[in-house]
């Protein structure tokens, strides 16, 4: 750790070399040397008159320039934010130009027969060996409802105006790209929430522990522990239940279920912020705000804490990753928001039916997709951070 | 040593008693109808009164819903299981151990056949990309590692379905077997764990493949890696007899802690492709609300998941003589 911090200061006051030649291409030497000299002469004129001052050979960069530099160095991070962006941008502006609401049936009359494959048989042979296999279809066109349309087909919208299905409807006679984008923004709102405020929790923990040590660090690092222990996914399940048992109205059972996710996920935070502060609080600046007579709170909050900062927002970044990872399989095993509200898992899970998964495509794959971006953006992202903000990759 | 093991054996179990704890309560913030709902027909047939329901939840030790009477419930349950007997799962009517060990079987084949063919593909990809580092190996596999690792398991497990089950037809839908009957077939079997196998593999080489890189890198800018080169080795020496073996120490240690992962089930994945694997039957099981059942895979998980964090713990000491026990 002593290393690292020298390494920020060295990093801190990297400096460029700009070569003297560079300031006036086109002079002949004896010309810059005057130009030079006059240059100088106002501030110093006692100085050698080939010597210059540092500061007109350097450019002093500060560590966030730095970083940023270096962040967007990588090719990789930079696909990440351009893939970033476009989520937020699709997901946030997109719903303007679509003629379809969020929750928004269309209710015009389907021209279209849509079928379902109710059963597979196979045909059999005296000794067990299969011949063929064929499915059975039940047609059927609904009367008043226009579901499973085609991409690129219209449908009548609530103000009875013609409006183009872009990706089609799904089995509820949504339109399947406006669902798209509010699953997205449910995505990214739910699962930015969730990670700062585990960040928040594990930072505090964290600190409390590493700064305090003693039984207060037994006493959440047993905790620690004990999180770790749990079977996640199951419990998650559980809870579910327990809230529909409670009543819990289905639009707050999804803030609840989030709720538990939060309690379940701050013990990598704590951990990391406990480690860093373990060496941080050794350090001699520590030492100095003990003999200032710092509160421990200012200490752990302003001092320790912000030193952290850089790994804290890699964890962070990462962690968006797979909080919407979590926050879909929840909502595709059913455990998220109300069936009425658009979200990315819960439109995967149509799949379940063969017949979507089959005929329907666009019923299910777009969604999955805008997760996966999502995901990788934010991985992209939090692996060029962590390049950028480690002072030990010189590159 | 002897010490230090036996303090961590000790910490392990007081951690499992305090899960157990805390999950025998949520279990039992559960709204308990499952029992009501469980024999609704017998009860509204008159084939049992009010009074052999209550004698059920009697024995099953959730009647009394005060703080006192879950607490006895906990005691009870506990020396049930501490004795091995984790009760009657409800749904299957049969002892929970039994269950667990009827449907545990499949799930660990797939994940272990998974983690086989995760271990051959990763750790010489990692190694390749470390060292070419900032090649076109290492570009990508980065970036296929990543994607790879920001696949939503079900997503991928559709995907997988659509294209190389139903577009093309080389591998069947769902299920373990054709259903041709005449016994045991090991081919079929194989032939049907494909997929679900390939979802695993795609899912969680990516993590792997990083892990191998990081190490790697390491390893490469160790003193005793210039030595050897210094001595004149090959570079194929170099990599394969002095970096490697010490690439591998945290790897060795990291696969202790996939134990749970080997022996748990996937439930996700156990529900897309129909497999009456353990994940599946937990998922069914908290369903309908089998308590005794859910109790038992719950603290299954956590017991192995206590197991696999200690033996990876144990391995690193064993592995590596540089680690000091400190304390």
């Amino acid at each position: 750790m002593e290393e690292n911090k020298q390494e920020i200061l060295n990093n801190a006051a990297e400096i460029e070399q700009s070569p003297v030649s560079d300031i006036q291409p086109d002079m002949n030497a004896a010309d810059t040397a005057a130009a030079v000299a006059v240059s100088q002469q106002e501030k110093a004129p006692q100085k050698e008159k080939t010597s210059e001052f540092i500061s007109d050979n350097v450019r002093i960069v500060s560590p966030f320039k730095l970083v940023l530099k270096r962040f967007f160095r990588s090719r990789l991070s930079v696909i990440g934010l351009i893939m970033f962006l476009s989520v937020v941008v699709f997901s946030f502006l997109g719903p303007v130009f679509v003629p379809w609401g969020e929750k928004e049936i269309d209710r015009s009359q389907s021209y279209r027969t849509y079928y379902d494959i109710s059963s597979l048989y196979s045909v059999v042979d005296e000794e067990g060996n299969e011949l063929f296999t064929y499915y059975t279809f039940s047609v059927s066109r609904p009367e008043n409802l226009n579901i499973y349309a085609p991409s690129f087909t219209y449908g009548i919208n609530k103000q009875g105006k013609r409006a183009l299905h872009l990706f089609g409807t799904d089995g509820t006679g949504y339109d399947i790209l406006v669902r798209l984008m509010y699953g997205g923004r449910l995505s990214l709102m739910l699962s930015f929430l969730v990670v700062l405020v585990y960040t928040l929790i594990g930072i505090i923990m964290g600190g409390l522990a590493g700064y305090f040590g003693g039984w207060v660090d037994m006493l959440i690092m047993r905790l620690v522990d004990i999180i770790n222990c749990l079977p996640s996914l199951p419990l998650m399940l559980i809870l579910g239940a327990v809230f529909d048992g409670w009543h819990v109205s289905p639009n707050l059972r999804v803030y609840f279920m989030m709720g538990v996710l939060t309690l379940m996920s701050w013990s990598g935070t704590a951990r990391l912020v406990r480690g860093q502060i373990l060496t941080l609080r050794e350090q001699e600046y520590m030492v100095a705000t003990d003999a200032l007579g710092f509160s421990p709170w200012r200490k752990i909050f302003k001092h320790l804490v912000p030193n952290v900062m850089p790994q804290l927002i890699v964890s962070m970044t990462l962690g968006l990753g797979g909080t919407i990872l979590t926050e879909a399989s929840l909502s595709f095993l059913g455990l998220g928001a109300p069936p009425d509200v658009a979200s990315l898992g819960r439109m995967v899970n149509a799949a379940e039916s063969q017949t979507v998964l089959e005929k329907y495509t666009m019923a299910w794959l777009p969604a999955g997709l805008i997760i996966i971006l999502a995901v990788v953006a934010f991985n992209f992202i939090g692996d060029g951070l962590r390049d950028a903000l480690d002072p030990k990759m010189k590159r | 040593m002897v010490k230090y093991i036996l303090k961590r054996v000790i910490y392990s179990i007081l951690i499992l008693l305090l899960v157990s704890l805390l999950l025998y309560l949520i279990m039992r913030m559960l709204p308990n109808d499952f029992v009501d709902k469980t024999y609704e027909s017998q009860l509204n047939s008159g084939v049992m009164t009010k009074e052999d329901l209550h004698r059920i939840k009697e024995t099953l030790g959730i009647a009394d819903n005060s703080f006192k009477g879950i607490m006895r419930g906990y005691g009870d349950w506990l020396k049930n299981a501490l004795r091995g007997d984790l009760g009657l799962s409800l749904k299957y009517q049969a002892p929970v151990g039994q269950v667990i060990s009827d449907h545990m079987w499949i799930s660990f084949g797939i994940a272990m056949f998974a983690f086989i063919f995760q271990f051959i593909i990763a750790i010489p990809l990692g190694i390749k990309a470390a060292t070419h580092q900032y090649g076109a190996v290492d570009y990508t596999t980065s970036v296929l590692a990543m994607v790879g690792i920001s696949l939503p398991s079900f997503f991928l497990a559709y995907l997988l379905m659509r294209v190389l089950s139903i577009e093309l037809g080389w591998f069947p839908l769902q299920g373990i077997d054709s259903g041709r009957g005449s016994g045991f077939d090991l081919g079929d079997l194989l032939w049907h764990m494909v997929l679900p196998m390939l979802t695993i593999i795609i899912g969680s080489i990516g993590g792997l493949m990083r892990h191998t890189r990081t190490n790697t890198l390491e390893v490469l800018n160790q003193d005793y890696v210039r030595t050897a080169r210094a001595k004149g080795l090959s570079e194929r020496k170099v990599v394969y007899k002095h970096v490697f073996r010490n690439t591998m120490v945290p790897i060795v240690t990291m696969t202790a802690g996939i134990i749970p992962g080997l022996f748990g089930g996937m439930m996700i994945l156990e529900k897309v492709f129909a497999i009456d694997g353990i994940g599946r039957i937990a998922y069914e099981a908290m369903g309908v609300g089998d308590f005794p059942l859910v109790m038992g895979y719950n603290m299954f998980i956590s017991i192995l998941t206590v197991l696999g964090t200690l033996l990876s713990d144990l391995a690193y000491m064993l592995v590596d003589p540089r680690i000091k026990i400190s304390k």
